[in-house]
Order: C-alpha cells, then sequence, then structure tokens
C-alpha cells in the first residue's frame, strides 16, 4: 500500500493550496496515471488533473512527482514510491495551478507563439512538396519530437527566477526552424533568439534534458542555436562575445584567462558594464583572489593552436 | 592510489585556494597527483557553441594524454567532469566521429583509444569503498557539530547518463563524504539546482537570484556551511555573495567551502593553510564551531 501525498487546490473553496493524503495499493504494471485515475475514479472524483492518450505521445499528463516533472503515462507507479512509502504529486513547476494538478499553459503557449513556429521560406511554394536530404531532416529530427508537456518547462531553473525567459521547450521549437533546410529566415531568428530571454540566457542546468521525456531535450539543440548564431556572425550580444572570447583565450594559451573574459564580454566600449565588473573586481582584488596578471600557457600550447589551425578557428 | 590530475582553468586562477586544498588533502590522505601540465582547458561548454569538433577534439587530447600517462584522470571542478565525460560519450558511441577526432589529433602526436581510463571528480574518487576506507583511517579532527550543506553543481550530475552518481535527482555522495568527516549534513531542495554562474554575464540578476535562492534554502534548512565541487559554484555563491544580498530581501552570510577544504580540515589542516582567508564571504565562523 502506498501513500499519496497530492497538493489539492481548488480556488472556488479555499485560497490556500493544502495536501491530501490517499492510500492505495499500487497493482503491478500500473503507470502514475493508471493510480491517479483509480485514486480519482474510486476515492475522490473531484481530484483534476490533464489526461488523454495514455502512451506519452500527447503530452496531457505531465506532474510534478516527488519533486520533479514527468509524463505519468510513461512511468511505472511503483518505480516511484519512495523509502517512506509515499509519492508526492504537485502540479508543474513556473505556471500558475487552475485546480489541483492542472496548471495554466497561456506562458508556455505565449512564449511558442513568440519564435514564430512556422516555416518561412524565401521561395514560392513549388508544385509539389519541398524535399529534404536525410542529412538534413537528421538536423531538426530530435527537436520535431517535442510533445509541447511542459515538463522542460516545469524545471526550468532560470524560469523559476526569470519570467522573461523564453524557456526550453519554445528554444527547442525555434531550433527546428532554425536549422530546417526549407527555411529562409535564418538570420532573422538567430538576431531575435540573441535577445535577452533568449539563448544566451539559458543556464547549462540541462534540467531541460533530464525531465524531457522524448529526444527533443531542449539544452542540446539550444546550443545548436548558439552555433548558427555565432556562425551568421549575430555577435552583438555578451553571450556571443562571451563564447568567441572564451574560445579565443584557450587558442592563445591553452587555458581560461579570466582576466580578460568579463572585460570582453560585456564589451571593451560599454562603459557601464565594465564600471558594474568593478565591485566584485575589486573585492577578489583585495582578498587575493584576482586570476595572476600575466596568465601563463599551458604545456605544447603549440599543439593547441595546431588544432584551432586545422579546424579553421 | 595515483591519479592524473587535471586542475581545470579557475582552481589555478580566482580559485587557487581549490588548487591549494586539493594537493593539502591528497598529501594528507596520500594520494599521488600527477598534474596534468600540457592537458587544454575544457571549454566549460562554452567552446562548443563556437564548434563543437573543436571542443571535442581538445577534451579527447586531454583524454589521451591520461591514457598515456596510463593513469585514470581526476578532475576538481564539476563543469570539468561534465565536459570531460560529454566528450567521451559523443567519441566512444560514435566510431567515425572517433575517427575524425583522432586524424585532428594525430599530427600532435595523440591517440585517443577510449576505454583504457576512468574519468572521475575528486568527490568521486572519495565516495568509492577505497576512499572511504582512506578518510576513515586519515580523519585526525572529526568536523563535530558542524552541519555542512552540499552544492553538487549541474555538469556532475546531469545528464544522469553521464553522472557517476547513482540517483542524481537525490544524490547522497557528497552527503557520505561528510559523515565519515564527522559534519552533519543538511539536505535541502536546492543542493542539485544551478548556482547561475554560466550566466553571469549575460543575466546578471537572473544569476544572482538562482544562488540566492539557494543559499537561503541552504540556511533555512539549518547550515553553517555551504560546500561545493565546482569553483565556479564557488565564485557565484562567494564572489558574488555581497551582491546576492542585495537582491534579496531576506538576507543571508554564509560560508562557502571546497570540497577539498573541508576534507583538509578534517585531515588536521588549518583554515589559514587552505586559503580560506581569501574567500569574500569570512569562514571564521566555522573555526569557532569546530572549536567548541
Amino acid at each position: 500500500m502506498a501513500t499519496f501525498r497530492i497538493k489539492r487546490y481548488n480556488p472556488e473553496k479555499q485560497a490556500e493550496s493544502y495536501y491530501e493524503e490517499f492510500e492505495l495499493d499500487i497493482k503491478h504494471g500500473m503507470t502514475l496515471l493508471d493510480c491517479m485515475n483509480e485514486i480519482k475514479w474510486t476515492l475522490d472524483g473531484s481530484f483534476t488533473y490533464r489526461m488523454s492518450c495514455r502512451s506519452a505521445i500527447c503530452g496531457s499528463c505531465a506532474v510534478k512527482a516527488n519533486g520533479h516533472s514527468l509524463l505519468a503515462c510513461q512511468r511505472q507507479g511503483a518505480h516511484l514510491v519512495k523509502d517512506d512509502d509515499t509519492i508526492v504529486l504537485e502540479p508543474l513547476g513556473n505556471m500558475k495551478p487552475i485546480k489541483d494538478l492542472a496548471v495554466d499553459f497561456k506562458p508556455f503557449w505565449d512564449k511558442i507563439d513568440k519564435i514564430n513556429p512556422y516555416l518561412q521560406p524565401n521561395e514560392k511554394a513549388p508544385k509539389e512538396e519541398r524535399k529534404q536530404s536525410p542529412e538534413q531532416f537528421r538536423l531538426i529530427d530530435d527537436s520535431s519530437t517535442c510533445i509541447m508537456c511542459g515538463a522542460c518547462y516545469s524545471d526550468c531553473n532560470v524560469l523559476e527566477v526569470d519570467d522573461n525567459f523564453l524557456g526550453p521547450a519554445a528554444l527547442a521549437k525555434a531550433q527546428r526552424f532554425v536549422q530546417d533546410s526549407r527555411d529562409g529566415k535564418t538570420l532573422e531568428r538567430v538576431r531575435d533568439l540573441s535577445k535577452p530571454g533568449g539563448i544566451w540566457d539559458c543556464t547549462h542546468c540541462a534540467e531541460c534534458v533530464e525531465r524531457c521525456p522524448k529526444p527533443a531535450q531542449p539544452f542540446h539543440r539550444i546550443k545548436e542555436i548558439m552555433t548558427v548564431a555565432l556562425d551568421q556572425g549575430v555577435t552583438n550580444n555578451n553571450g556571443a562575445r562571451h563564447a568567441l572570447s572564451f574560445t579565443k583565450s584557450v587558442k592563445s594559451s591553452g587555458s581560461l584567462n579570466e582576466n580578460i573574459i568579463p572585460v570582453e564580454s560585456v564589451g571593451i566600449f560599454n562603459i557601464k558594464g565594465l564600471f558594474d565588473l568593478l565591485p566584485v573586481g575589486l573585492r577578489m582584488f583585495f582578498k587575493g583572489k584576482n586570476p595572476p596578471i600575466f596568465h601563463k600557457s599551458i604545456d605544447d600550447v603549440e599543439d593547441v593552436k595546431r588544432i584551432y589551425m586545422e579546424l579553421d578557428e | 592510489m595515483k591519479f592524473a590530475l587535471f586542475t581545470g582553468c579557475v582552481a589555478k586562477g580566482a580559485t587557487r585556494e581549490l588548487m591549494l586544498s586539493t594537493m593539502k588533502s591528497a598529501e594528507g590522505l596520500g594520494i599521488e597527483f600527477v598534474e596534468m601540465k600540457s592537458a587544454a582547458c575544457c571549454g566549460a561548454g562554452v567552446v562548443s557553441e563556437k564548434n563543437p569538433l573543436l571542443a571535442d577534439a581538445l577534451n579527447a587530447r586531454t583524454l589521451a594524454i591520461a591514457e598515456e600517462q596510463n593513469l585514470d584522470l581526476v578532475t576538481i571542478c564539476s563543469t570539468c567532469q561534465g565536459i570531460l565525460k560529454k566528450t567521451e560519450c559523443h567519441v566512444d558511441t560514435d566510431a567515425a566521429y572517433k575517427e575524425k577526432v583522432n586524424n585532428v589529433l594525430e599530427e600532435g602526436g595523440h591517440h585517443y583509444a577510449g576505454g583504457k581510463i576512468k574519468v572521475q571528480h575528486f568527490a568521486n574518487v572519495l565516495g568509492t569503498e577505497e576512499g572511504l576506507k582512506l578518510l576513515r583511517e586519515k580523519v585526525k579532527r572529526p568536523l563535530t557539530g558542524l552541519k555542512t550543506a552540499a552544492f553538487y553543481g549541474c555538469y556532475v550530475l546531469r545528464p544522469s547518463e553521464l553522472s557517476l552518481y547513482d540517483n542524481t535527482d537525490d544524490p547522497t555522495g557528497m552527503e557520505e563524504i561528510f559523515e565519515i568527516l564527522g559534519a552533519t549534513p543538511v539536505y535541502y531542495d536546492s543542493r542539485t539546482k544551478c548556482c547561475g554562474f554560466p550566466i553571469i554575464m549575460m543575466n546578471k540578476d537572473a544569476s544572482h537570484d538562482m544562488a540566492g535562492n539557494a543559499l537561503i534554502d541552504a540556511v533555512d534548512s539549518g547550515a553553517d556551511c555551504v560546500v561545493t565541487g565546482c569553483p565556479l559554484c564557488h565564485l557565484s555563491l562567494d564572489a558574488y555573495q555581497p551582491e546576492i544580498h542585495k537582491m534579496n530581501k531576506k538576507g543571508c552570510s554564509v560560508p562557502i567551502l571546497h570540497l577539498p577544504q573541508l576534507v583538509a580540515l578534517a585531515l588536521g589542516y588549518s583554515s589559514q593553510e587552505l586559503g580560506m582567508d581569501t574567500h569574500v564571504v569570512t569562514t571564521t565562523g566555522l573555526d569557532k564551531i569546530l572549536a567548541q
């Protein structure tokens, strides 16, 4: 017998959410969604959540179990029972609950809309279909598997502190068009995606990779857009300057010159940006934490430079 | 125990106390480190933004150097650990890609074979049966009464298929080490979250907010100090703590330690010997707790 500790919320009856416990015998083979249905059908008909396909295709039943988002229909209930015989169920994070485990997806969809999630070819439509080679399709294969379940959005560390971030799902969807051989707006897209709230605000935590129930794995897609943005010369922002400065630093010495990177990242003519670096710089200097002024190269740095040359960097 | 030590750049730069305390820990435990002086920066997941093949070539070169030394590789930075494992995965799972990478390395006299050496974070080494046994034998000054909160760093945990921890949502490796050192582990939700450092140049407010939330969570859970295995997390949580204070209405001041500092403290080294006086947030309160 397992205890399901479920976060309940019904603003029509009570302003604050609360936890309610249900005891359930998890029979062999029951998915978490089967367990939720059993609770709803036999213990409390008012228990509210979204569901549809039961086959990890529709993306409706994403919830938080034991603090992390997942698709309820894709996981065995028994596998989620903790040592104390409980499973904690909560609504997805970073979105407002409507009732129990159902949340308001409006900000999620608004951000998908923002990235223009449709093909924008330059030429007129051909009489027949637009063809792609297997190699061209492979570039967008993973991102096209996204089922918009919101699991990545829920656990994104940046969205927890900054609503302006487009978030992993919208950015993964953006990669699907940025690297689509049939699309004609690559440059415009990466320019938009390089603005505040876009690709360079991703903090590399890879929570989205961990939570994604499909091969879409947004963090990897975000990195692919970054590479395209740099290739396209969209470099007038701190994120791009940081990547270029970092890469240049390793080329010249084999290691990172921490004195130069912050300055080059904010821009050497950005007086305010440079001024903002002063407090932490001085603080570290007076503590003796500033990196050595004369940056030392690694042994055999010539081999590193040769690798850069060979790869046209 | 003898390993090839991949120091990473930050332990030689802004967090030299990490390098110092790593060598003291090794000395106290009888572990031999051979520094990989010709290994390049791992790229921190940033060089790969510019050129993924370049990042993999540089890291495969590092792995090849460890193979030449015939030593398992040890990192002291969560980011280095995650990035080297990522390259190892890219190259080991695609024979054609491995050949392409090796063609780049060939002229420099290196060849990455794969499967010959292990890539482990120092915390993973200490967490092995042999490492834990060594710690038990060598602890001279148990850290009794010190409530210690782990901050793992994203790259040693996620993606989980590259992690050496069994349960990346609820890891216990660092806490097991704390217990052997005599300290009391503090479990709190934010210990597996991001410190915000990767976006400190792009979105400062969000970065500090992430770090601040983690610190508040640790302090509210009763921590006397936060211990991390990542020098980038250390910079975010320690060097920027005054900025974090300004942003958060709920102030909190908590010392941040590198894992090797905590280990070496228990081995009997003084806080000065471990460079703890160079931290932005004072660690003197910890000495008082340990003196009680």
